[in-house]
């Protein structure tokens, strides 16, 4: 059976993920040394190592996320969460820098290493490099993928794969993306976050609302319309082509009719986006996709609750891996 | 501190696109010149027959070739044409995606600014794997920039210099989007802008800039008031990425202040005056949100913050 791998942003959600049937959990120190870097969120170093003890005593794995690329001058802060998260008995770590990887295959060489989304490993020479310089076992597969292609590449790939089948969605090519350090300073990349709160305001006009990432319009809200969040690869914005949503619709991934399409592909694992979500969230997706996978398993219909309350805009696609716009 | 001229980023008609590499090499006083389609695979036939003779005058003018590879490669056609370029007998590869690396085992090669280095580390496994020439990637700042020339000594660092600011590379075509068209039947609608398709918020405020699948920005990098600075941190390159305007003459205003001839400020007018009406911006070079930009000011070539200002 495909694994399930679940996001935490807290202890307490490393829990309901547990409770909820996850097989892993995924999550990171609270530094910058993770791509969720947001106040309130992830884990001191004493929490990690309960949390990473909590889990095996419950026939649970957990994957430590150290997804940033470090900054220069400061590469030590990074070396020591590697340090630190072996140390603390991670099941493997998730990272996206060259460096890192190298730094972590030589000084841990016995440590599972696991290949970030970050790192847009999008085929299977790219994996085959990352499988042979650095003896990654996994690679999380970037989302800008079919399923057919996912399945010609987990064929041919030189270690497992790891897809998401439901949260937010980059529709950029994640790691390669430095939309929001152009508006705000803050990247993905380098301070792990994207479209930060700290740079978003929200404006009360005659005719609605007005949301702005860095002094830049990025949406406007009629006044019977809530108004979203303002990712930026989400707004609406103009050309002379059009208006309207120009790179995608703000909604949410969402691909439980897919399951079977990744299965047959011989995808290993599966993925749930939102460290940054509450412990509802967790517990509710994570229940979700644990009953499909046993319908899956038993060849019968899932009688599946609806995760439209957890969908940005309260609208979900099948993103890249049913191509209409192919 | 050398000039490089980075690869043709827009749908150019090949006519155009050959013609413009050609002037290059006679006029231009660049020393690098990286030539290929990096943006979209489905364009490449069409310039792939003009590529032999841009790269023999290119070579014959005396500027070092770069063969430049995608930045993301997914399609069968894609991983063909990547290493097929990697196995070119004699040439000098610019990696713009991992997938190329392993194809290039070590050889001597190039890293463009789409792979991502953002400290010493990566940039020394780099080095020891083969990179000769770094080109950074462009939302690094100074310091960064700084301590990682330091580290690699015997590679030639690279900052992106001038030009709308690559920020994104998507799987999915805006332009076809935009004109209502499936990817694998797009007519190739991105050559109508053969300087990328302005995109402005629901305000009119001038944002972003659409070429197919990449996303860059509106403004226009200009580091020339940084270019001192930037020699005293070891960096040995700067890269001129072409836009629709008279690239010679980009060069040459960027080799005057280089060399003496002119002062900042009579480059940067014209700069201006050579592609008007887009905004310059260094702010990533200052840690500051990449669309700002910062007027050099003499005191900055000591390293003094700069302030804040308009063109």
């Amino acid at each position: 059976m495909m694994e399930l791998i679940c996001p935490a942003g807290t202890p307490a959600a490393l829990r309901s993920a547990i409770d909820a049937g996850a097989d892993a959990i995924y999550c990171g120190f609270n530094d910058e040394t993770n791509a969720r870097n947001f106040p309130g969120l992830n884990f001191s170093r004493d929490e990690m190592r309960k949390s990473i003890a909590l889990a095996h005593g419950r026939g649970a794995r957990v994957l430590v996320a150290i997804n940033t690329f470090p900054r220069a001058s400061a590469v030590d802060i990074w070396h020591r969460a590697v340090d630190d998260a072996v140390s603390a008995g991670a099941d493997a770590l998730i990272l996206a820098d060259i460096g890192l990887m190298d730094y972590t295959a030589r000084r841990h060489p016995n440590q599972r290493l696991h290949v970030s989304v970050q790192s847009a490993a999008a085929n299977p020479d790219a994996i085959a490099f990352y499988a042979e310089t650095f003896g990654a076992k996994r690679v999380v597969l970037p989302r800008v993928l079919s399923v057919p292609e996912i399945a010609e590449i987990t064929r041919e790939s030189a270690c497992e794969t790891e897809v998401f089948v439901f949260g937010g969605l980059c529709v950029m090519a994640e790691g390669r993306c430095s939309l929001s350090s152009y508006a705000t300073g803050k990247s993905p990349n380098m301070q792990g976050v994207c479209s930060p709160p700290s740079h978003v305001t929200y404006e009360q006009t005659a005719d609605g609302t007005k949301s702005s990432l860095g002094g830049f319009v990025i949406n406007r809200f009629g006044l019977s319309e809530p108004a979203g969040y303002p990712t930026l690869c989400k707004g609406r914005f103009s050309t002379a082509q059009g208006a309207g949503y120009i790179f995608e619709d703000p909604v949410s991934l969402d691909a439980t009719t897919l399951l079977k399409g990744m299965r047959d592909a011989g995808v290993t694992a599966l993925k749930i986006e939102g460290r940054q979500r509450g412990r509802a969230y967790v517990e509710s997706v994570v229940r979700h996709f644990r009953r499909a996978l046993a319908a899956l398993e038993s060849g019968s219909e899932a009688d599946i609750a609806s995760l439209k309350p957890f969908t940005e805009g309260q609208a979900s696609t099948l993103g890249a891996y049913r191509k209409t716009w192919r | 501190m050398q000039l490089s001229l980075g690869p043709v980023l827009y749908n150019w008609a090949p006519e155009r696109w050959r013609d413009f590499y050609l002037r290059i090499a006679d006029e231009a006083p660049v020393d690098v010149v990286s030539v290929g389609e990096i943006v979209c695979s489905k364009r490449s036939p069409f310039f792939a027959d003009h590529i032999p003779a841009v790269v023999e005058r290119l070579e014959s003018a005396g500027k070092q070739v770069l063969l430049s590879s995608l930045i993301l490669v997914s399609l069968r056609r894609e991983r063909r044409q990547t290493e097929e370029l990697a196995s070119v007998e004699g040439a000098m590869v610019e990696v713009n995606d991992l997938t190329c690396l392993r194809a290039l085992a070590g050889r001597p090669h190039a890293i463009g600014p789409f792979v991502n280095i953002y400290n010493e580390a990566s940039a020394a496994f780099h080095a020891a794997h083969g990179a000769k020439r770094i080109c950074l990637p462009p939302e690094l700042p100074l310091a960064s920039v700084a301590t990682i020339a330091k580290a690699i000594p015997d590679v030639t660092t690279e900052v992106f210099a001038f030009g709308r600011v690559p920020l994104a590379i998507s799987a999915r075509c805006y332009h076809a989007r935009l004109h209502k068209l499936a990817k694998d039947n797009c007519r190739f609608v991105c050559e109508k802008d053969p300087d990328g398709l302005l995109l402005n918020t629901l305000e009119q405020q001038d944002f972003l800039t659409i070429n197919g699948v990449q996303t860059l920005s509106h403004t226009c990098a200009n580091l020339l008031g940084e270019a001192a600075i930037l020699r005293e941190s070891k960096v040995g390159s700067l890269r001129l990425s072409p836009q629709d305007c008279d690239m010679v003459e980009i060069a040459k205003i960027f080799r005057d202040v280089l060399d003496g001839r002119d002062d900042v400020d009579g480059g940067n007018r014209r700069l201006a005056t050579a592609y008007p009406g887009v905004p310059f911006s260094n702010g990533f070079l200052w840690a500051e949100p990449g669309h700002l930009y910062h007027r050099a000011r003499s005191g900055d070539m000591q390293g003094v913050a700069p302030q804040i200002g308009g063109v």
